[in-house]
């Protein structure tokens, strides 16, 4: 026992002499904040691939008495964005082959990126307008008829040539419920569209007044990580 | 190219949630030299989640930013044998940490007491209601300790995190508002319960008038200012309803950081390497005593961490794949059952009930992880279980954490997924939505086991961890039990709609269930039937001790980190008072 105390004081040095070292005891932590998106041209869209996706993500979400669509609200720059970064190539995925179909069960195994995959659909949505509408592009169709596209295409009736069109609409309407609720700083969501039609406060981070009010309206605006509207209106 | 080994430590651990994080302060306080080895980043509370850019839906509970990347580490999974395993490539049914507090630090808090009966599950069974009772795949067994000898590693562990609840039974007197199921604990909680909001309210009046016994759900979202045993202050939750799957910036979420860190930085005993992911766990060649870990540092390059002990605390997956890596312990075999080293793999069975309302505001976006309330009546225990056709059980709850909307605006049924009716729908039911859980046991048996998968391969080239699981028929029909009842507690409560979403088999890799995958490294008092002996050390290599959620030998209902860390603090003060002071194995073969 006492041999033992006497081994582990010993070794307890060596092992303080190693972290003294290069290595300090803690390394240092630091996150980046998030980039805000600023307003500007389309990073990963050309034009006609954004006229597009502005065409869809405004049937997605229509605009109405109830508020904005979900081009106004900015969800085809957020998707944009996101193609552009990290997201958008898959960075953090594991992609290393084979590829196989699996079961559903078994989740996705396509080795295509959300950027691919979502450029990949918007070609061929435009190809079968411009065949089956006499040359007009998806966005230049009556919104009655692009919302009959986008249901047979949820469903499955209609296929489009050479993707998985299904596929495509899943991650089209993920992206833009994602730039319509997302905090604005990722360029959706503008004017907290989203959020006010919902009532959700945003990233007011504290409620202990309120847990107790049972059944009462939330009074405050929401706001999101950059503040909102408003703090910067007021200068 | 062999690395130089660097200068031994008394204790190397590999991984930094909870786990690892409680032996290290144990260890250390006792004055051993201690290098943990993290493969993710470090990670505070002021530099990588303030307030300021903490509460960010879609970087943390979307694109999962505190989860380690699949690129880096992932599993491959199927149902079942004669499958072809494919990668798990997006994390979808479970979320695996990386960093430095592991999931300690995105987990919701919910912190429980396993039952009396369920350490001691198989024999408790067997005793109650004969051998019919168990089907004959199923492969439960006694975990080979006692809740009586955990209990004051519960308790601290508790009063380490400030846990926030009511008692249900002091030293076996039973306490009104707790949970009268509970087994005996010595002193109540450290800090009272949460304030509850409406949902929860109502539906603990519902199961009231049925019958039930809710209770305040114990929380590790702190409902005040607390002190812990080791001087840190763990601040007050501000319910702000970005809990789980995020970083706390109120410094209100018990976690390593929070509750151990400040202390363990102090110490110059103890080091702490992060981007430092372990390869492999070194053996002298008789291989029955570990010396050391291998391992890539954050520059890429492979060293050698030699060490007089070394600590396996890197979750489940990780622990099960650096032992067969490594070639510790034998491996299971499913077509005869011989082996242990990834047997009695177990998960959690889920099912909801989502209610609508058409005037109530519940006010879905005031939350924390673990503000709700619990029910306990239909778990383990449950005498008619048998009788039904079924053995374990469920715990029922309202719990409130937050409603964030990009993943929760749920709305009524027959609602289609966008364009005008859509937009109604969701403008009408947002706040105006309450949800109810259950969350069921899970057996362990011959159709779910761990091994390493014959074809895909991690960066380093090394095989990936293959899960084959599906829900057995025992769970299924256990939780149908108490969806049901679930059910009834939530028409008790008047909505206007409801939806049950009940669960189904096949088991599926893709929707959130729950971050509760345990055994396959389990513990036990029979080498036959176990990997590591009953204070953790591993029947193969007495220096080594593998901890964490891995030593389940099958799951009960309810989650699993109050019960981690007991066994973690026990883990340390075995290797204290038994192991040190003459090392080798604490139980003989
Ligand atoms: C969203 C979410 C919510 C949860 N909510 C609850 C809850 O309410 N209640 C509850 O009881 N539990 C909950 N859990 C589960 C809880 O997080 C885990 O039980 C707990 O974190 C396990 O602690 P651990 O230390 O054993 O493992 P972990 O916390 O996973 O820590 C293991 C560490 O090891 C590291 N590691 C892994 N492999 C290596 C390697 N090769 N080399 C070096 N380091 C490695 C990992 O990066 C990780 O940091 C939740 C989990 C999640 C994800």
């Amino acid at each position: 026992m006492r041999g033992r105390r006497a081994w582990l004081t010993s070794t307890a040095l060596l092992a303080l002499a190693a972290c003294a070292g290069p290595n300090p005891p803690v390394p240092q932590a630091g996150s980046t904040p998030p980039q805000a998106v600023l307003p500007g041209p389309y990073q990963f869209l050309t034009l006609a691939e954004a006229a597009a996706l502005e065409a869809v993500v405004d049937r997605l979400i229509p605009p109405d008495e109830l508020g904005p669509g979900g081009r106004e609200a900015g969800c085809a720059l957020f998707i944009d964005r996101q193609l552009a970064g990290p997201f958008g190539r898959s960075e953090s995925l594991y992609l290393l082959p084979p590829f196989l179909d699996g079961t559903p069960e078994q989740g996705p195994q396509s080795p295509l990126t959300p950027a691919v995959r979502l450029r990949a659909g918007l070609a061929a949505l435009e190809t079968y307008c411009r065949a089956a509408f006499v040359g007009r592009a998806f966005a230049a169709l009556p919104p009655t008829v692009q919302d009959r596209l986008l249901s047979e295409i949820e469903d499955g009736t209609l296929a489009l040539a050479g993707v998985n069109a299904r596929a495509w609409f899943d991650l089209v309407l993920q992206m833009t419920m994602e730039g319509f609720f997302a905090d604005p700083i990722y360029g959706g969501n503008r004017q907290m569209a989203g959020w006010r039609l919902i009532g959700f406060p945003g990233a007011r981070y504290d409620y202990r007044d309120w847990v107790e009010r049972h059944g009462v309206a939330y009074a405050l605006p929401p706001v999101g990580i950059g503040g909102r509207p408003g703090w910067h209106d007021a200068g | 190219m062999p690395a130089e080994p660097l200068p031994a430590a008394d204790a190397v651990i590999i991984g930094f949630g909870w786990s690892g994080a409680l032996i290290a302060e144990a260890l250390s306080a006792a004055g051993l030299g201690v290098v943990v080895l993290e493969r993710g980043p470090y990670r505070d509370t002021a530099s990588d989640f303030p307030p300021g850019f903490a509460p960010d839906e879609l970087r943390y509970a979307v694109r999962h930013d505190l989860v380690v990347p699949t690129a880096q580490n992932t599993i491959t999974f199927r149902n079942r044998a004669g499958q072809t395993a494919l990668p798990v490539r997006q994390w979808g049914s479970f979320l695996p940490a990386s960093g430095a507090g592991g999931g300690g630090v995105h987990w919701n808090g919910q912190t429980w007491r396993f039952r009396p009966s369920d350490f001691v599950l198989r024999s408790h069974l067997l005793d109650a209601h004969g051998h019919g009772v168990i089907p004959g795949d199923v492969t439960i067994q006694d975990w080979g300790v006692t809740y009586a000898e955990l209990e004051p590693f519960y308790d601290r562990f508790e009063y380490l995190a400030g846990i926030s609840g009511r008692a249900g039974n002091l030293r076996g007197r039973l306490q009104q508002g707790g949970n009268p199921f509970e087994g005996p604990r010595q002193r109540d909680y450290p800090t009272p319960p949460m304030r509850m909001t409406l949902a929860p309210t109502r539906f603990a009046d519902a199961a009231r008038a049925l019958g039930y016994h809710p209770f305040p759900q114990p929380s590790a979202n702190l409902s005040e200012p607390y002190t812990n045993p080791l001087g840190v202050v763990i601040g007050p939750c501000s319910y702000c309803g970005f809990c789980e799957r995020f970083g706390c910036g109120n410094y209100s979420k018990a976690s390593p950081q929070t509750a151990l860190m400040p202390v363990l930085r102090r110490r110059p005993n103890f080091a702490l390497r992060t981007g430092a992911e372990v390869l492999e766990i070194a053996r002298a060649p008789d291989g029955r005593h570990a010396r050391g870990v291998r391992y890539v540092d954050a520059d890429g390059v492979e060293r050698y961490q030699r060490a007089e002990l070394v600590i396996l605390a890197a979750y489940t997956f990780e622990n099960v794949r650096l032992l067969l890596l490594s070639g510790i312990g034998q491996p299971y075999d499913p077509r005869d059952g011989s082996g242990v080293v990834g047997r009695n793999y177990a998960y959690q069975t889920t099912a909801s009930v989502q209610l609508f309302f058409d005037d109530t505001r519940f006010n879905p976006f005031i939350g924390a992880g673990a503000l709700g309330m619990v029910v306990d009546d239909l778990n383990a225990d449950g005498r008619d279980h048998a009788r039904l056709g079924f053995i374990g059980g469920a715990h029922l709850a309202a719990m409130q954490s937050g409603g964030r909307p990009i993943l929760s605006r749920p709305t009524r049924p027959g609602t289609p997924r966008w364009g005008g009716a859509w937009k109604h729908a969701v403008a009408r039911d947002y706040l105006r939505n309450a949800s109810l859980g259950a969350s069921g046991s899970s057996v362990s048996h011959r159709g779910a086991w761990l091994d390493l998968d014959p074809t895909y391969r991690d960066r380093h080239g090394r095989r990936l961890l293959r899960m084959t699981f599906d829900f057995h028929a025992n769970d299924l029909r256990m939780i149908q039990h108490a969806t049901d009842r679930l059910a009834g507690i939530g028409r008790a409560m008047e909505p206007a709609a409801m939806v049950v979403n009940e669960r189904r088999g096949p088991y599926s890799i893709v929707p959130y269930q729950s971050t509760h995958n345990v055994g396959g490294a389990v513990m036990g008092p029979d080498p036959a039937t176990s990997v590591v002996n009953p204070w953790l050390q591993s029947w193969d290599v007495a220096n080594l001790f593998v901890v964490g959620a891995s030593s389940f030998p099958q799951n009960p209902s309810y989650n699993p980190t109050g019960t981690v860390g007991a066994l973690a603090l026990r883990a340390a003060n075995a290797i204290l008072t038994r192991y040190l002071p003459s090392p080798g194995p604490l139980v003989s073969r």
